[in-house]
């Protein structure tokens, strides 16, 4: 008896170290915003759905997306969609990710979206991200935020250029038109998530 | 007259190629050989870029493990294609690696990094090591004890 509770643990510990999958719903947070203000998913009461990209300001594959970020935050917001940007990095284990570098460069790029601070680093761990930029489409439901797709923004992070596939665009469409992502996990190359 | 003229050229065009492409570009396909060796050696492949300051760090380790006998490294960069002149080759040259580094250029990122390990999430830097008698995927950073702890196992 005593060996399956803990094989049964150690296995559930196993599942929750991976993070979601698509089908769960997802954690809100409460988060410190490049703008000085807290930022929970609760805050838009007439969001659809969301684009959670975990992203960072020095990775170099995060920001060869920065402006392909906000370009899917111009066209999904007003749709029901809003891009919120989430910075996992431990600003003690990695220089240039503090606040003030974050608030910087969004004042930089003009980030249309919230920049958060996974202070403390509770949230990243939950979602399963390990990499910057990470990407977790969340559809509103009733039962809370269902996650719908995971992974990649489109398949080419080192050439907008080169793009064939845009990703995250194809599944938030299918979602606005009531169906389900033809594609639901993709991976692309990034930055390791800095901890101490 | 015009064919060995010709023949002088091709082979001179050639040959500035070779000196230039010291570090050649793969795709895939061109980089898949080289992740499955069939020799008596332990091969390992590290996934790392110029800018992956973790990848930097652990760099010596893998140069150190390059030195040892019936142990093969292989330095894969996933730097951007634009960089590749400005920054990985000047990077080679100035810290003398002896690996052998190949840079890694193909856009389809969704598919190799599944084919070349399913439970890499495409985070860098990452390793893989392998013989005729195990293969492991390690999507990690390592200290230069747990790397020689982990070659030992092999």
């Amino acid at each position: 008896m005593k060996t399956i509770l803990i094989l049964v643990s150690s296995l559930f510990l196993f599942i929750h170290n991976h993070g979601y999958k698509v089908g769960d719903v997802a954690t809100d947070f409460s988060l410190s915003s490049t703008n000085g203000e807290m930022v929970s998913l609760a805050d838009y009461a007439d969001a659809k759905g969301f684009i959670v990209i975990f992203t960072c300001n020095t990775c170099p594959y995060s920001v060869a997306y920065e402006d392909r970020i906000i370009a899917l935050d111009n066209k999904y917001k007003p749709k029901g969609y809003p891009v919120i940007a989430i910075n996992p990095n431990d600003p003690a284990a990695k220089d240039g990710e503090q606040l003030k570098a974050m608030k910087a460069r969004a004042a930089a790029k003009g980030f249309t979206f919230p920049y958060l601070q996974d202070k403390g680093q509770h949230i990243y761990p939950k979602y399963g991200a390990t990499k910057t930029p990470h990407v977790f489409i969340l559809e509103k439901k009733d039962k809370g935020n269902v996650v719908q797709y995971i992974g990649a923004i489109d398949d080419s992070s080192r050439n907008p250029e080169k793009v064939k596939q845009r990703y995250v665009e194809d599944a938030v469409d299918a979602l606005l038109a009531g169906q389900l992502p033809k594609v639901t996990t993709t991976k692309a190359i990034g930055c390791s998530i800095k901890t101490l | 007259m015009k064919m060995p003229y010709l023949l002088a050229f091709v082979v001179c065009f050639a040959c500035t190629r070779t000196s230039k492409t010291e570090v050649p570009s793969l795709s895939y396909q061109e980089l898949k050989p080289m992740l499955f060796n069939e020799g008596n050696k332990t091969y390992v492949v590290n996934f790392w870029a110029t800018w992956c300051a973790p990848c930097i760090k652990e760099l010596p380790y893998f140069e150190a493990l390059n030195q040892m006998e019936n142990t093969d490294v292989l330095l894969v960069s996933l730097d951007f294609p634009k960089h590749k002149e400005s920054r990985l080759l000047p990077f080679i040259k100035k810290n003398q690696l002896q690996s052998k580094v190949v840079h890694l250029d193909d856009a389809n990122e969704n598919f190799w990094i599944n084919a070349i390990d399913s439970t890499w999430s495409g985070a860098i830097p990452a390793t893989l090591i392998y013989n005729q008698n195990k293969r492991m995927f390690y999507e990690q950073s390592f200290s230069e004890d747990e790397l020689n702890q982990i070659i030992n196992t092999f």
